[in-house]
């Protein structure tokens, strides 16, 4: 997995509660079978004026000038200021991939859907819970000054303002470590192999009808 | 020991190890797969070099996109139109046949929706931990099994070491007592919970629908309900064991048989909370006054009854929740003030994990039987849920009935209720579905969805618009 320690960018303000996955990738881009490629069709639905299907060549599609993600100000942004309930609905991966293929390292809320928050941690992507008066406050100074960049210190937990204020969070602090360190969760599990083992064998006996389905 | 609720008794039951942080490896017993999010999990355990820990614990069939018409499913895979949807059918089957997993194939009568076939075949049973790629697999938990949608990272991760790595959840019940007045379903019941606590009142707990008016449903109207759990938020849902449950599960194909059955049943009654058991929080309702729900907006707390009328922004304080009414105003098409039973529909969507499944088609039957769908509406559509569903619909004539009514009637599959294959609902049109999301685009680019129950999109197919299915 992707490592993460410090992400300094340029902050998109997307104002609007409760986005879901739909919104993030729509269906049809899910019809992929690999892991990549889901940048350009990230807020399809907003970012362009048609219809997208995933064959089609988007850099020949009309834009929805109006959407926030194609005012030229917010061109390269790597960090994503949210509303409440980000990422509910659907708990398709397919949103963290498009996010994080578009450049999104880090995303700010006062409030993420729990599948889609596990998700970003599987992907290198840190979803960071700030209190709702925080995020009002955010809003207002990005939309006030061009190209308001935040930069994101995870080792030391804040997110630093161009003043150089800082504003600390909370992060769960195995996932900290797995995201600084990039590590594999597979490859941890499997260390555990003889636990996952000695649990198996205990649980066949006690409840052997869970382990039918071959029959 | 402790009084423990029955989310805590399964997952305790589960623990394999648990670190300082709380977070812990809970074992997984059952794990479902279709080809949407599995594609990916299986080309990394390809890379890595690993096999599937234990291959019988995995449950496969293709639902998402996979056609819904009789000539497009005539041949086989090869005949699936979209070639990309071909790609990801045909690679589910090559997933399952490389790694040894059991696969309900397009063409195989036992194939469905996923959430449909696992209760059906017997692989979901009660206590168990369900995973799959998907958020509706809160659907599980009608049997009192803890199953929850996870993303595909997680889906490779189970699949290569039967574990999930995991924080508990924190414990809420909904109590819904009283008695269900007639015409108002599962479905009702659901909206009404998500209209009350709203679309994130959930996050972050695991919730035990509980009280008279829950118990009282039948196994499906419960899976109904719980389905709908991570429309309130909340990854899991689930519902205590009770005779009801049994009664379902004895003799489905994959479900223990002989004494194995006797010891089983045994465990399984054991799982409910205890009465002393503590929820961190507990919501109730009152069954008697639940009516039949319609969603007007883009999110499923979006949700007033059949009578009542689309709120006026100009009304509500908040200005978040100003704003959010303007947009879904503004997509849907609709005026705040407006009646809900002036909504004109253009399409009919019955079908979906939420309610696809014998009782779903049975309720709508009953309403559309010796009627025709009014002239306005474009197109009305029944999916049933899977091919053994199918086949029970077609014994007990219902296919003549939505047919003869002018309904079409269809292959199984996820259908419209993501329209990831080719059943898309039209730009700006409305369409009464017993889907369960109402998100923007979901059906259809540009679509505008109403969640309603089965009997509510039956009646809403013959009269042209929503009405109280109470009344007819």
């Amino acid at each position: 997995m992707k490592k993460f320690s410090t992400e300094k960018g340029v902050v998109l303000p997307l104002n609007r509660a409760n986005v879901d996955t739909d919104f993030i990738i729509p269906k049809q881009f899910l019809k992929s079978i690999k892991r990549t490629g889901f940048g350009p069709n990230l807020f399809d639905e907003h970012r362009y004026l048609d219809k997208g299907e995933p064959d089609a060549d988007n850099s020949a599609r009309p834009l929805n000038k109006e959407f926030v993600m194609n005012q030229p100000r917010y061109a390269g942004a790597s960090v994503l200021l949210a509303r409440e309930n980000f990422g509910c609905g659907s708990s398709r991966e397919h949103a963290p991939w498009a996010l994080d293929d578009y450049g999104f390292r880090a995303i700010l809320a006062p409030s993420f859907a729990d599948i889609f928050f596990n998700n970003c941690f599987k992907n290198g992507l840190l979803p960071i819970v700030l209190n709702k008066a925080v995020i009002d406050d955010l809003f207002v100074e990005v939309e006030a000054t061009e190209g308001y960049q935040l930069e994101i210190d995870l080792d030391a937990q804040v997110v630093r303002k161009p003043t150089g204020e800082e504003i600390p969070f909370e992060v769960d602090q195995f996932r900290k470590h797995c995201l600084l360190n990039g590590l594999d969760d597979i490859g941890l599990t499997l260390e555990d192999s003889a636990a996952i083992t000695a649990f198996e064998t205990t649980w066949r006996t006690k409840s052997p009808w869970y382990f039918t389905l071959s029959n | 020991m402790s009084s423990k609720t029955l989310y805590d008794k399964i997952w305790d039951a589960h623990l394999v190890t648990q670190r300082d942080d709380g977070t812990a490896l809970i074992y997984i017993d059952r794990h479902l797969i279709h080809e949407v999010t599995s594609p990916q999990a299986f080309e990394g355990l390809r890379l890595a070099g690993r096999k599937p820990w234990r291959a019988d614990a995995n449950f496969a069939t293709p639902d998402h996109n996979i056609p819904t018409t009789a000539a497009e499913r005539r041949a086989g895979i090869d005949g699936i139109l979209d070639p990309i949807s071909k790609i990801q059918v045909t690679t589910l089957g090559d997933n399952c046949n490389e790694f040894g997993i059991l696969e309900m194939n397009m063409n195989d009568i036992r194939q469905g929706i996923v959430h449909v076939v696992g209760p059906e075949q017997g692989a979901t049973l009660p206590g168990m931990t369900i995973v799959c790629g998907d958020s509706h697999t809160s659907t599980h938990g009608a049997l009192g099994a803890l199953a929850h949608g996870i993303g595909t990272s997680e889906v490779e991760h189970v699949l290569a070491t039967q574990c999930l790595m995991a924080k508990k959840a924190k414990n809420m019940l909904v109590r819904v007592d009283g008695e269900l007045p007639d015409g108002v379903t599962a479905k009702d019941i659901v909206l009404a919970i998500i209209g009350k606590i709203g679309t994130a009142g959930g996050t972050g707990y695991t919730i035990e629908f509980g009280g008279d008016a829950i118990m009282a449903l039948s196994i499906e109207g419960r899976m109904t309900v719980c389905n709908m759990a991570i429309e309130a938020g909340a990854r899991a849902g689930l519902i205590a064991v009770d005779q009801s449950t049994i009664d379902y599960i004895k003799g489905r194909p994959f479900a223990p048989k002989g004494e194995l059955w006797d010891q089983a049943v045994e465990a399984w009654l054991g799982l409910h909370s205890d009465k002393e058991a503590l929820f961190d929080k507990v919501v109730e309702l009152s069954a008697a006054e639940i009516e039949p729900q319609v969603t007007w907006g883009t999110s499923p707390e979006m949700v007033v009854s059949v009578n009542g009328s689309i709120p006026d922004p100009a009304q509500e304080q908040d200005p978040s929740r100003r704003e959010s009414i303007l947009q879904a105003l503004k997509y849907m098409g609709l005026k705040g003030g407006s009646a809900i039973k002036e909504i004109k529909l253009d399409t009919i969507f019955i079908g979906s994990c939420t309610n696809s499944r014998i009782e779903d088609l049975r309720a709508a039957a009953k309403v559309v039987e010796g009627k025709k769908v009014a002239e306005t509406i474009e197109l009305a559509m029944v999916v049933p849920g899977s091919g053994l569903v199918k086949k029970q619909a077609e014994e007990e004539g219902l296919d003549k009935i939505f047919i003869d009514a002018g309904l079409e009637w269809r292959e199984p599959g996820c259908s419209m209720c993501l329209a990831m294959n080719a059943d898309q609902l039209g730009n700006g049109k409305h369409c009464a579905s017993t889907s369960n999301r109402n998100f923007e685009g979901r059906q259809g680019f540009g679509g505008r969805t109403h969640l309603v129950s089965p009997a509510m999109a039956a009646a809403a197919a013959i009269h042209g618009h929503f009405v109280d299915v109470r009344e007819l």
